[in-house]
C-alpha cells in the first residue's frame, strides 16, 4: 500500500494535467468555431470560381488547358498530403496518413512511381520514413493559413504535371463532417473532370483579354490552389475539433484516476489511524 | 427592368461584395475597363489596382485587388481577386522554397528540433507508464 502522502502529491499533480487539458479543450473550442467560420468564408469563392471555368470549358471547347488532359500511360503520381502541424489532437493524422498508404500501396503494386507533396510537420514527420519522393513541403502555417504561402508548394505539383513527370495528382484530406466526426478523404485534383451541369450549357461568346489560353491558365491554376487552400482550412477545423474531444476524454480521465486515487487515500489514512488505535489499545493492555 | 449590375467579388479566403450595382470600374490587363449594364460578356484578367463600384444612391465604394479575373455578363459581374501579390518569377522562387524545404526536412537539417520533441515525448509516454504501474500495484 502506498504512503499517504505519496498519493497526496500524485492527486496534486493530476488535478494539475487536468486543469491544463480542460483549458486546451477549452482553447480549441473557440478556434474550432472560428475555423468552421473561415471554412464557409471560402467556399463562395472556389464555387464562383467552377461557374466561370464551365461556362469557358463550353464557350471554348477546342482549346484543352494541360490540366484537362488526361494522361493514358500512368509512370509516376502525385499525393498532395495535408496534415497538421501540431500533435494531441487524437487520431486524426493517422487516419489520414493510413488512407493515404492504402492509395500509394494501391499505386506502388501497379508499379507506378510516387512523388509527395506534404502540407503540415507531422506529415513531413511520418512521410519521411517511408517510401516515395518528397518534391516539396510546407509547415507551420498556423491557425490562421493564408494562400500565398501555400502557392509555391502547390506549383511544384502542377508544373509537374504539365511537364508530364506526373500523370495524376491527388489531394488526400480530413473531411471536417461534425463536431465528432473527421473523415479522411482522397480525391483526384488533375487531371480536371469537366462535369456535365444542366446550368451551365447557356454559353456566352466571351472576348477574352488578353486571349483565351492566358486567362484559362490563371483560372485553372487559381482553381486548384482554392481547393487546396480550402482543404488546408478544413483541415485546421477538424485539428480543433478532434483536440477538443481528445482533450475533454482526456479531462474526464483524469478526474476518474482522481477519484481512485481519493479512495486509495481514505484507505490509507484509514489503516494509519486504525493501526495507530490498535497500537495504543495495545500498549495500555499490556501495561 | 432598372439598369442594374449584379456584382460578386470574392477571394480565396471570404466574399469581399455582393449586391446590386450601377458601374463597376476595374484595372484589367489591357487597361482599366467601365462596365455598365449590358455589357458584352468578357474574361478578362486584373492587374494589381482599385476596383471602383458605383451604387445608385450610395457612395461609390472602393476596393483593391492584387490582381485576379472578372467575368462579365450582361447583368452579373463575378470578380475572383487574389488575395496574394502573384507575378511568375514570385510564384517561381515560392516553389524552389518549398523544394528546398523538402530537402532540408529529408536531410534532417531540424534533427535536433525533432529529437527534442521526440524526447519530450518519450519522456511523457514513460510517466504515464509509470503512472499506471503504480496504479496497478496500489489496486493489488
Amino acid at each position: 500500500m502506498a504512503g499517504e502522502k505519496e498519493i497526496r502529491t500524485q492527486i496534486a499533480s493530476i488535478k494539475n494535467t487536468q486543469k491544463i487539458t480542460k483549458a486546451m479543450e477549452m482553447v480549441a473550442a473557440s478556434k474550432m468555431r472560428k475555423a468552421q467560420d473561415r471554412m464557409s468564408a471560402t467556399r463562395p469563392y472556389s464555387q464562383k470560381m467552377l461557374n466561370v471555368i464551365g461556362h469557358l470549358a463550353n464557350a471554348h471547347a477546342e482549346y484543352h488547358h494541360p490540366f484537362l488532359i488526361e494522361h493514358e500511360e500512368i509512370r509516376r503520381v502525385g499525393f498532395i498530403i495535408v496534415s497538421t502541424d501540431r500533435g494531441l489532437c487524437g487520431g486524426l493524422n493517422i487516419n489520414a496518413f493510413k488512407a493515404a498508404l492504402k492509395a500509394m500501396q494501391d499505386w506502388q503494386q501497379k508499379g507506378v512511381d510516387i512523388d509527395l507533396c506534404l502540407i503540415g510537420a507531422k506529415g513531413t514527420a511520418f512521410f519521411k520514413r517511408f517510401s516515395g519522393n518528397i518534391i516539396s513541403q510546407v509547415s507551420h502555417l498556423g491557425d490562421t493559413v493564408h494562400i500565398d504561402e501555400l502557392i509555391g508548394t502547390i506549383k511544384t505539383m502542377l508544373d509537374a504535371y504539365t511537364e508530364g513527370s506526373i500523370d495524376r495528382l491527388f489531394l488526400v484530406e480530413n473531411e471536417f463532417v461534425n463536431t465528432m466526426t473527421q473523415r479522411p478523404k482522397v480525391s483526384t485534383l488533375l487531371p480536371l473532370v469537366a462535369e456535365d451541369n444542366e446550368d451551365l450549357k447557356h454559353h456566352w461568346d466571351y472576348i477574352y483579354e488578353p486571349d483565351a489560353k492566358v486567362v484559362l491558365d490563371e483560372l485553372l491554376r487559381r482553381y486548384i490552389e482554392s481547393i487546396v487552400y480550402q482543404s488546408v482550412v478544413e483541415n485546421v477545423a477538424c485539428e480543433m475539433a478532434a483536440r477538443m474531444i481528445a482533450m475533454k476524454s482526456a479531462s474526464d480521465n483524469a478526474g476518474e484516476l482522481i477519484g481512485e486515487l481519493q479512495l486509495a487515500y481514505n484507505k490509507a489514512r484509514q489503516a494509519a489511524i486504525t493501526q495507530e488505535i490498535s497500537e495504543i489499545v495495545g500498549g495500555a493492555a499490556a501495561v | 427592368m432598372a439598369m442594374t449590375l449584379h456584382l460578386d467579388v470574392v477571394s480565396a479566403e471570404k466574399e469581399l461584395f455582393s449586391g446590386t450595382v450601377s458601374a463597376v470600374f476595374a484595372p484589367a490587363r489591357m487597361g482599366d475597363v467601365g462596365i455598365y449594364p449590358r455589357h458584352t460578356p468578357l474574361v478578362t484578367s486584373l492587374r494589381p489596382g482599385e476596383l471602383k463600384i458605383e451604387m445608385e444612391g450610395k457612395e461609390d465604394q472602393y476596393l483593391y485587388v492584387s490582381g485576379g479575373i472578372l467575368e462579365v455578363q450582361p447583368h452579373v459581374v463575378t470578380v475572383l481577386s487574389d488575395t496574394a501579390i502573384r507575378a511568375e518569377d514570385l510564384d517561381e522562387a515560392q516553389a524552389m522554397e518549398a523544394k528546398q524545404r523538402a530537402e532540408d526536412a529529408l536531410r534532417d537539417q531540424k534533427g535536433d528540433l525533432d529529437a527534442a520533441k521526440a524526447q519530450a515525448e518519450l519522456a511523457r509516454a514513460a510517466e504515464q507508464l509509470r503512472m499506471i504501474e503504480r496504479m496497478r500495484k496500489m489496486r493489488k
